[in-house]
């Protein structure tokens, strides 16, 4: 790569970093080169994996690195960390804040940090409190903002000093739609008065609004190019296609079963297709095929693709309808405190056999909590659950019989091997003989696990990570299955193929309640709760859901759309009843 | 070093203490609960121990033994009818120990034969073990005296023993556990305290936020160590008020020597907080560090409570390289004996050198990066 030109923002050149030693080292970045021009908007996109973090961490001087040189701003950094430092703008993924001190408390530390001369102070916060809209909670504790005010609070702390270059480090992780749209709003506005920004996302979506985008996959870079350049590339081969005879989710999965189809997702009322290269539309009887723009999406899954093995398949199945099924869950008046904050507010709804059903929300918006309450690891603070006929405040060891956990980070046993947490968990559910035999061999078949049972859980990739605590939950074969944000920090293929498995669990009769803050994940389920800050704003199909919030601007909106809608409609009534 | 960037992190650093409670907690509650358990829960002073006197033909010779027992404060007597009852009471631990006269006790006093006294002592706590030894031997030499006051003939013995207790002349252990115990207290704010809050940092990603802003790490670890070295001798301070104005112990040396002594075993302390946190960057094991490498070795090895001599050779060895101990020593000196310079000034001089080194190693290995 060239010399440092005055219009890079930041030059690797032949950079290599590698963690661990002896058998467990890793090349998280594999002699990369690029650059990253001055004043634009760049976006970090990548599989679990990738080298994101560390390439972020290397740019701020906070990781060294094995090879090459890093250049930011026309200085190396390995030589002049700290003058870089007062140069660039840096927040990490979880914002860097004090949560024990106020909003403004923490200004005043990165103000002093960044050497601002006190008389400078007040003018620049009272910009920046503006700009995030934080100044009417200046007395309050960084902990007890939501995640979408933290994250503004951490860019405030990082754009205190303007910045010539400001790195986010997955800004936008767990954040609600509405918060992360502010985000990008503030970002525009940064770019027009000259800041790069170099921007980390597992959001396929916000890659669109990047100027050029950094596809990176172990260590090295993949694609570097605007996006819808990239995503013109893919002409001809995205296409929209419906089947009035079936539902979506069937015909989704007699799409996958072709080789030729490498992504199928779910949309309003079709599925998405990305073919091969080179294929003319397939010959399915009563489909209809329209020729549409790609997504970044499909850019992702076709850069990705070629470089590693297909993911496995589950055979289509015939779809069984799920809305014949009995009730096997059913939540009336569901509330629960934590001492004066009440955490969930009269939660109502019912789930039927086979059915997907969804709680979105962004984080604190009640999801987990009122996860435990339906799992019974939580008592409830008023309410009926009746899981699979049984009340679970009343008899919760038989129901929770009934039930499949998967909890958030999927509580495995990091030191012990993949063998031995299925064993863990077959004796837990008290299976013997020859049913322990068969499931187990079961979980290791269906699940792809063998070649990894004698690796530590602890050291197995997210996406395998993520099968292992599926077969652990699934292994006494329950009706039920709760996953409680089982796609979080997945990317979006690991994403991908691990909703084809539930879409089969689900044709084949299993209920499964999953909660997510990815919208578009919505559109897999059957019923949708969307959730904000503990009640219930809409209860439905997807399709009912985003009829909601039909308008004149937007006659086609999104699940983000929708949710934004009914968000600003939500807090209308709560102003209106104050 | 640059003062406003040093300021903005000490202010927060404050900030931060003066919102957990834990970390006030350490510093003013425990050693509150410290000194009330060590003033007046433990004790190491034998007093009123009960023993067992087994006089198997009770005569006036043996009487006035037994009177003498009886009128020392260290004892209560329990006479008891013979050796098989006294047996079972000893392994009940209702007693400490059995003194036994036999029944040709009062006629080999009579004699010129040697008379002989059975002193059987439970040794399950050598401690107390020595002590009855000790005073029951004081007070069988009380009792000769006197017999030989009344016969009217001078002691068989060649020297005549005059005890002296210097430095604790009271013999309280108050005296001389409650010094002790501002070692432990300095050494949890300085090392547990420090390499938790450190570690802390770390698990929630503010460290990493700090290093990526402009500030050196000299600056970082300044910002820990004064605040905390104010806290620390805040701790101090309170432990030796109370020791002095309510368990009255006597503070013979002068309170300059004292501070400064103090000043600097918080420098080591805070320098091992420091290290540890280098180290391990979560506070769980940072804390299992802290308390294994600082606060247990500071508790059992410094002679605050086990007396160094007493230990065997290697361990004596393991205990020249603990802070505290030398840290107690002075401690020790100059509540109870006074500004003993022979004392104090070499354990000054070490603790300087492993504050220097304590603090050097990890500003050598302290650096801005997170590899």
């Amino acid at each position: 790569m060239a010399e440092p030109a005055g219009a890079d923002a930041l030059v690797f050149a032949g950079v290599s970093k590698v963690f661990g030693t002896g058998t467990t080292r890793i090349n998280a970045i594999d002699d990369l080169s690029l650059a990253i021009k001055a004043g634009r908007v760049t976006g970090l996109l990548g599989p679990d994996g990738a080298g994101k973090t560390t390439m972020m961490r290397l740019a701020a001087g906070l990781l060294r690195p094995d090879r090459g040189r890093v250049h930011v701003l026309g200085e190396d950094i390995t030589k002049t960390a700290r003058s870089v430092q007062s140069r660039i703008g840096y927040m990490p993924q979880r914002f860097g804040l004090y949560e024990d001190l106020t909003v403004q408390e923490n200004l005043d530390l990165y103000a002093r940090l960044q050497g601002f001369a006190a008389a400078a102070r007040p003018a620049r916060f009272a910009e920046l409190l503006k700009l995030t809209a934080l100044g009417p909670f200046r007395a309050r504790p960084a902990g007890k903002l939501s995640g979408g005010m933290k994250q503004k609070l951490g860019l405030a702390c990082a754009l205190l000093r303007v910045p010539e270059l400001l790195l986010l480090d997955e800004p936008t992780v767990g954040v609600d739609p509405v918060s992360r749209r502010e985000l990008w709003y503030i970002i525009a506005g940064l770019r027009a008065s000259g800041v790069s920004v170099l921007i980390s996302t597992a959001y396929l979506d916000e890659a669109e609004r990047c100027d050029e985008v950094l596809l990176l996959d172990r260590g090295r870079v993949l694609a570097q190019a605007d996006p819808a350049a990239m995503e013109a590339e893919l002409h001809g081969r995205c296409f929209k296609v419906t089947q009035p005879t079936t539902t979506r989710r069937a015909l989704q999965q007699a799409l996958l079963a072709r080789a030729e189809v490498l992504e199928a997702r779910l949309e309003a009322t079709s599925v998405h297709v990305l073919l091969a290269p080179a294929t003319p539309p397939l010959e399915l009887p009563d489909t209809q095929w329209q020729d549409v723009p790609a997504q970044f999406a499909d850019v992702f899954v076709d850069r990705l693709h070629a470089r590693r093995p297909a993911p496995a398949r589950a055979e289509a199945i015939t779809a069984i309808s799920p809305l014949a099924g009995e009730t096997v869950l059913e939540v009336r008046g569901l509330n629960r405190f934590f001492g004066d904050f009440h955490a969930v507010k009269d939660i109502e709804f019912t789930v039927r056999r086979g059915e997907v059903f969804g709680l979105l929300g962004a984080n604190g918006a009640g999801k987990t909590t009122t996860f435990r309450m339906l799992c019974g690891l939580l008592p409830a603070s008023s309410g009926t659950l009746l899981v699979a006929g049984q009340n679970l405040l009343k008899a919760p060891a038989e129901a929770r019989r009934q039930i499949g956990y998967v909890a958030q980070k999927f509580s495995l046993y990091g030191t012990l091997s993949v063998a031995q947490n299925l064993a863990f968990f077959a004796a837990a559910y008290g299976l013997r003989g020859e049913r322990r035999a068969q499931r187990l061999a079961w979980a290791e078949e269906e699940f792809e696990l063998r070649p990894f049972q004698a690796m530590n859980a602890g050291d197995l990739p997210l996406g395998y990570k993520q099968r292992l605590a599926l077969a652990c939950a699934l292994l006494h074969e329950p009706p039920i299955l709760f996953l409680d944000e089982p796609t979080s920090g997945v990317d979006p293929l690991t994403r991908s193929e691990f909703w084809q498995r539930i879409n089969h669990y689900a044709a084949t009769g299993t209920t499964v309640l999953v909660t997510t803050h990815f919208m578009d994940e919505a559109e897999y389920c059957d019923h949708l709760l969307l959730m904000s800050l503990g009640a219930a704003l809409a209860a439905g199909t997807p399709s009912e859901i985003r009829a909601q919030a039909v308008s004149a601007e937007t006659p086609d909106p999104s699940m983000e759309d929708a949710f934004i809608a009914l968000i600003a409609a939500h807090e209308q009534t709560i102003r209106r009843a104050a | 070093m640059n003062g406003r960037r040093l300021v903005g992190l000490m202010i927060k650093e404050t900030q931060q203490i003066l919102r957990d409670p834990s970390a006030l907690g350490i510093a003013f509650v425990l050693p509150l609960f410290l000194l009330l358990l060590f003033g007046y829960g433990v004790s190491l002073n034998a007093k009123h121990v009960p023993i067992g006197v087994v006089a198997d033909h009770p005569n006036p010779i043996t009487e006035p033994l037994v009177a003498a027992l009886r009128h020392s404060r260290y004892f209560d007597i329990r006479p008891l009818s013979g050796l098989g009852p006294a047996r079972d009471l000893l392994s009940r631990r209702e007693i400490d120990a059995i003194l036994w006269l036999r029944n040709d006790f009062a006629r080999q006093t009579l004699t010129e034969a040697p008379a002989t006294i059975g002193l059987i002592v439970n040794g399950t706590d050598a401690n107390t073990a020595r002590l009855v030894e000790g005073y029951v031997l004081q007070a069988w030499m009380i009792w000769l005296s006197q017999q030989n006051q009344v016969a009217s003939r001078p002691l068989g013995l060649p020297v005549a023993l005059q005890f002296r207790i210097w430095f604790n002349p009271a013999l309280r252990s108050q005296d001389y556990l409650v010094p002790g115990l501002i070692a432990i207290i300095m050494t949890l704010i300085g090392a547990l305290l420090t390499a938790l809050v450190v570690a802390r940092e770390w698990e929630r990603g503010t460290m990493e936020a700090l290093m990526a802003a402009p500030v050196t790490m000299a600056e970082i670890l300044a910002g820990k160590l004064l605040p905390y070295f104010v806290l620390g001798m805040g701790g101090m301070a309170l432990s030796v008020a109370l020791a002095v104005f309510v368990f009255a112990v006597p503070l013979q040396g002068s309170l300059l020597i004292l501070a400064l002594a103090s000043a600097l075993f918080m420098l080591v302390a805070l320098g091992m907080g420091l290290l540890i946190s280098s180290l391990a960057r979560n506070q769980f094991v940072a804390g299992q560090i802290a308390i294994v490498v600082t606060f247990l070795p500071a508790f059992i090895l410094s002679g605050f409570v086990f007396d160094i001599r007493s230990m065997p050779a290697p361990v004596q060895m393991i205990t020249r390289i603990l802070p505290a101990r030398y840290f107690v020593s002075i401690l020790q000196s100059v509540f109870l004996a006074g500004d003993v310079w022979p004392v104090i000034l070499p354990d000054m001089v070490i603790l300087a050198l492993m504050a220097v080194f304590f603090l050097g190693v990890t500003l050598a290995r302290s650096h801005k990066r997170l590899d």
